[in-house]
């Protein structure tokens, strides 16, 4: 039997407060993504107009705030903040399933942590960034103390899904290497973690997302210098904080707008880019 | 012998990277130590040399005459989230119940990447977004800046959208669906078995989605900066401007000096403390869940 809108008609005009709950509901889903689309049309709309090619010249000047560098310091930030977060994510991971022992209490205190870590504001990273790499280290403003702030901020996200992924491996996996001969590392580098990377993946590119989307941690870790910079310990601005920039300054707004543009195709991609993994991943 | 020399060297191989993974464990609980160790070591001074009551309590925001009181701060960074709750959980709640219970499958494929989209979306774009859009429809209605409590409380109530959308949903889909077809064979319609028993079945993961939205928007720093105008004194309506606690660490820390930077600091402290309180219930609430 299929319900016909007749049916459903008839229902409605014995329950209004149904139909009501339906209405106030399918109200409520049009603006959440209405809301998402129009923000996406209304900065492709504004900034796809002032794109031009003086704005992704290498050099950024007083007249020409070219955003090319903040691009490219963005994908150098974002490679040296998963150098370091990777393998610290993938190992904490790796302990947490593979070696620890049930009700260890350093399980306990690491997994309170990750979930502290990942509710505590970026702003807060930044002021912390601030005061240990900058003041403390004497590092100013770099991209190295911006790079290992951000590193802190996205580990509880790689940690957690790897740490999902290593446990869906099935432990026949882990019977039949070590059966073979195999010593515990080697299980975990050439079993273990090869068949947990879809899930792994998936949670870098969840991180990348956010490193590009950061500004607030940045701001005063690594500052707002627009060159592309000379080494690890010079000043360097992201897209995000280029943007924030640009409308501080509050007299380019048309740069604001096409480099926001440029910002939300970058975060569109990656969104992309991990719906792609993680539709791989559940397929297998 | 040579068998022997390898077998050690194997069993080093172990042991070193054991340790090394031991290590990358570790690397979270010293995150977090640091953060507090750093903050606190320099906020703490601060609030005992301004004083705690004058620091927590005062009204005036002055640090160019040494008036260092939060009082209007923490009012601010407490309004607009709640602000952002009246708008976004509403909204938030009604959507998850659609997309879990009664979104056409078509649908859903289009709807819940937007979802996920809007997750993604850096809050320097809500920001801007908020800034030209927003704040000249303010403007328009009520006049003035459009600079205000309400245009940030829209703006924010629209951030947390989608992790209470997200959460809360899967909060509704794990209820056994037994639940629901109950309900539907006493004769209550889909809408009233949805929201009068599987709603109520979901409360607490949906709390739990309510918090982390608290969470966000109270740690929301650049979409706020932007459009909540920044005044520093306690607001009087909700058409007045607002400075939040992280606002107020963005627009000075630049270029503060002495005092005026451990004040700064300090309100990180405060800020820290809130959130620290939110993830505790988060957890608790997460284990009375499990």
């Amino acid at each position: 039997m299929k319900v016909t809108l007749k049916d459903k008609l008839s229902t409605y005009k014995q329950h209004p407060f149904s139909l009501f709950l339906m209405i106030v509901m399918v109200l409520a889903m049009v603006f959440t993504v209405g809301i998402t689309l129009s923000l996406i049309v209304y900065i492709v709309y504004k900034g796809v107009p002032n794109l031009s090619p003086e704005l992704f010249e290498l050099k950024f000047t007083a007249e020409n705030q070219s955003m090319l560098p903040s691009i490219i310091n963005t994908v150098i930030m974002t490679v040296i903040t998963l150098v370091i977060a990777v393998p610290l994510g993938i190992g904490a991971a790796v302990y947490l399933t593979e070696y620890a022992k049930r009700g260890n209490k350093l399980v306990k205190v690491a997994r309170i942590t990750a979930e502290t870590l990942s509710g505590i504001p970026s702003i807060v990273f930044g002021l912390f960034g601030f005061l240990m790499f900058n003041i403390a280290l004497h590092w100013g403003y770099s991209l190295i103390s911006g790079a290992i702030t951000l590193a802190m901020m996205v580990l509880p996200t790689i940690m957690r899904t790897s740490e999902e992924a290593l446990l869906a491996v099935p432990d026949s996996y882990r019977e039949g290497s070590f059966g073979l001969g195999a010593g515990k590392v080697r299980t975990i580098f050439s079993i273990i973690i090869p068949s947990a990377m879809p899930g792994i993946l998936s949670g870098i590119i969840l991180s990348i997302g956010r490193i590009v989307g950061e500004t607030a941690a940045l701001i005063f870790t690594a500052g707002t210098y627009g060159q592309i910079p000379e080494n690890l310990f010079s000043s360097a601005r992201t897209l995000s904080v280029h943007v924030y920039a640009l409308l501080n300054e509050g007299l380019y707004m048309d740069k604001a707008y096409a480099t926001a543009f440029v910002l939300l195709v970058l975060v569109v991609l990656i969104n992309l880019l991990s719906k792609y993994v993680g539709n791989k991943l559940t397929k297998k | 012998m040579d068998k022997v020399s390898k077998a050690s060297s194997g069993k080093f191989k172990e042991t070193f990277m054991y340790i090394l993974f031991l290590i990358a464990a570790c690397a979270s609980i010293l995150s977090v130590a640091l953060i507090c160790i750093f903050l606190f070591q320099r906020g703490i001074p601060a609030i005992a040399e301004i004083g705690a009551g004058e620091f927590l309590g005062g009204t005036r925001w002055k640090p160019l005459q040494n008036l260092f009181g939060i009082f209007p701060m923490i009012i601010g960074s407490i309004y607009v989230t709640a602000g952002a709750i009246i708008v976004g959980v509403p909204i938030g709640i009604l959507s998850a119940v659609f997309l879990a219970k009664f979104c056409p499958p078509k649908l859903y494929g289009i709807i819940k990447p937007a979802v996920d989209l809007m997750a993604g979306i850096p809050s320097i774009v809500y920001g801007f977004f908020g800034l030209v859009v927003i704040v000249p429809i303010m403007q328009n209605l009520f006049g003035g800046s459009g600079k205000n409590m309400l245009t940030a409380s829209i703006l924010l109530g629209i951030m947390i959208l989608p992790t209470i959308i997200n959460v809360s949903e899967s909060a509704l889909r794990a209820v056994p669906e037994q639940y629901y077809e109950g309900s539907l064979a006493l004769g209550a319609t889909p809408e009233r078995s949805a929201f009068a028993v599987v709603l109520p079945a979901a409360k607490s993961g949906v709390l739990a989605g309510v918090i982390l939205g608290v969470g966000r928007a109270i740690g929301e720093t650049m979409a706020v900066v932007m459009i909540a105008g920044n005044q520093a004194v306690v607001p009087d309506s909700l058409l007045d401007g607002v400075r939040t606690m992280t606002a107020n660490i963005v627009l000075e820390m630049g270029y503060a000096s002495d005092l005026h930077q451990d004040a700064l600091i300090a309100t990180g402290v405060v800020l820290l403390v809130f959130i620290l309180i939110i993830n505790l219930c988060f957890s608790l609430l997460k284990r009375k869940e499990s």
